[in-house]
């Protein structure tokens, strides 16, 4: 009878720590960033704040993730000793090839989220909706689900409740905006 | 649905088509097509299957002939297609005065173009598709619609996005102005744009001056699409019971 229960209680434990480990492997792709980029060092010490590289455009757009020509600006030889910052001088800059960054928070088509009204206007910080990412010394892992192609950053995980529209809701809630439809979607 | 009409930071984005300055080009077609990712027609498509948010339709009377650039009237009273909609897909957002369609909501039954008196909703019948390299001109502000769904002409909304992302740059704050596909397109300058709350709008003008009227006005749906005309024939014609063509204008 002890044995049995104890049979049953391990292969519980087994199965649910596979689960556990497993299952978000099964469900997500994982998809590593071309260059090692620390936000960290760009933050301490180039003392950059996120806007210099992330702008918007004139027409008040965001300009989403810089190309090349940002990086160029002071990556045209090398500023500090990092193996990290030379592998991407000899790959990307040097042969003029842009690197195909993975975006952590890609939206649906149908979802306009102007940067503008959140950082100007309602004076947001970035870290209000992308976590530590600025502050981050290493990229993380992309995690694509399998099925939706978002990224798991947008589909949330436990205890983080993501960029998906619930999130966008319950702070528009809370501080009294608005929200019909096609005023975030179009 | 609430319509906020006395609400001075609300717009209500209304139209007036002047139907004897359209010369029926269709060039409004194309752009509203340009502008909305709707892709090129099946050539098995009819008035039924196609997809026109923005339609031309000839009317021959024995006075002559009368172009009417047919769209989406954006009701403010009783807005029949958000009236009858099981899935709240319809919203008549209150700060625009746009009757939104919302695609993710819609189930497809089709009750909102059964219940539009002006016929201007379409059903995607299929997924949309597009010739090799013509998806590279998505116009990237509008989501393509999937199949099975309900859609219309929304007033460009995209572009009202666009227009409302480059205010808050300039550090703007009230209703934006901005110009529908359409409206840019013609090259008759048939159709005048704008908000009809703003006394200082041409088309707040337009709208009030004799010889505009909306059709159907008699059912008491309230468009924002207003249509001129000095022709008596093709006033008449608006279907408006009480014999007077002149729409009582919604202030």
């Amino acid at each position: 009878m002890i044995r049995g229960l104890m049979l049953f209680a391990a292969a519980a434990a087994l199965a649910s720590t596979a689960g556990w480990l497993g299952t978000p492997r099964v469900l997500y792709r994982q998809q590593t960033q071309p260059v090692a980029f620390s936000h960290k060092v760009h933050n301490e010490k180039g003392g950059m704040a996120c806007t210099d590289c992330h702008s918007l455009r004139a027409d008040g757009s965001f300009a989403g993730i810089p190309a090349l020509a940002k990086c160029a600006e002071c990556h045209t030889a090398a500023m500090g000793e990092t193996k990290a910052e030379a592998a991407f001088i000899a790959d990307y800059v040097t042969p003029n090839r842009e690197p195909q960054w993975l975006s952590y928070a890609r939206q649906p088509d149908n979802a306009w989220f102007p940067h503008g009204a959140h950082i100007m206007r309602a004076k947001l910080g970035c870290e209000n909706c992308h976590g530590g990412q600025g502050k981050s010394d290493k990229l993380p892992l992309l995690e694509v689900n399998r099925i939706s192609g978002y990224s798991r950053d947008v589909m949330g995980r436990p205890g983080k409740s993501g960029m998906r529209m619930d999130a966008c809701v319950h702070c528009h809630e809370q501080r009294g905006m608005r929200h019909a439809c096609l005023d975030c979607h179009k | 649905m609430i319509a906020h009409k006395d609400n001075s930071n609300n717009a209500r984005y209304g139209m007036v088509v002047d139907i004897d300055r359209c010369t029926g080009c269709g060039a409004c077609m194309i752009a509203c097509a340009v502008e909305n990712n709707v892709p090129p027609a099946a050539p098995t498509a009819n008035e039924r299957t196609g997809i026109t948010p923005m339609r031309v339709i000839r009317y021959e009377h024995a006075g002559g002939t009368a172009f009417v650039p047919m769209m989406c009237q954006q009701c403010e009273d009783e807005t029949p297609c958000a009236a009858v909609c099981p899935q709240n897909a319809v919203e008549l957002d209150p700060a625009t005065g746009i009757v939104g369609q919302i695609p993710q909501r819609c189930l497809g039954c089709r009750y909102c173009m059964a219940a539009c008196p002006y016929h201007a909703r379409y059903f995607n019948w299929g997924d949309p598709t597009w010739p090799d390299g013509l998806e590279k001109t998505l116009n990237p502000s509008v989501a393509p619609r999937m199949r099975g769904v309900v859609e219309k002409c929304n007033f460009c909304h995209g572009r009202w996005h666009e227009a409302k992302e480059l205010a808050v740059a300039n550090g703007k704050t009230g209703p934006v102005e901005y110009t529908p596909a359409c409206v840019e397109a013609c090259p008759s300058r048939a159709i005048t744009f704008g908000d009809l709350n703003n006394s200082a709008t041409s088309v707040n003008e337009l709208a009030r001056e004799k010889g505009s009227f909306r059709l159907l006005d008699s059912i008491g749906t309230a468009p924002k699409v207003y249509y001129r005309s000095r022709r008596d024939w093709v006033r008449a014609a608006s279907g408006n019971a009480s014999g007077t063509a002149e729409g009582a204008h919604r202030g």
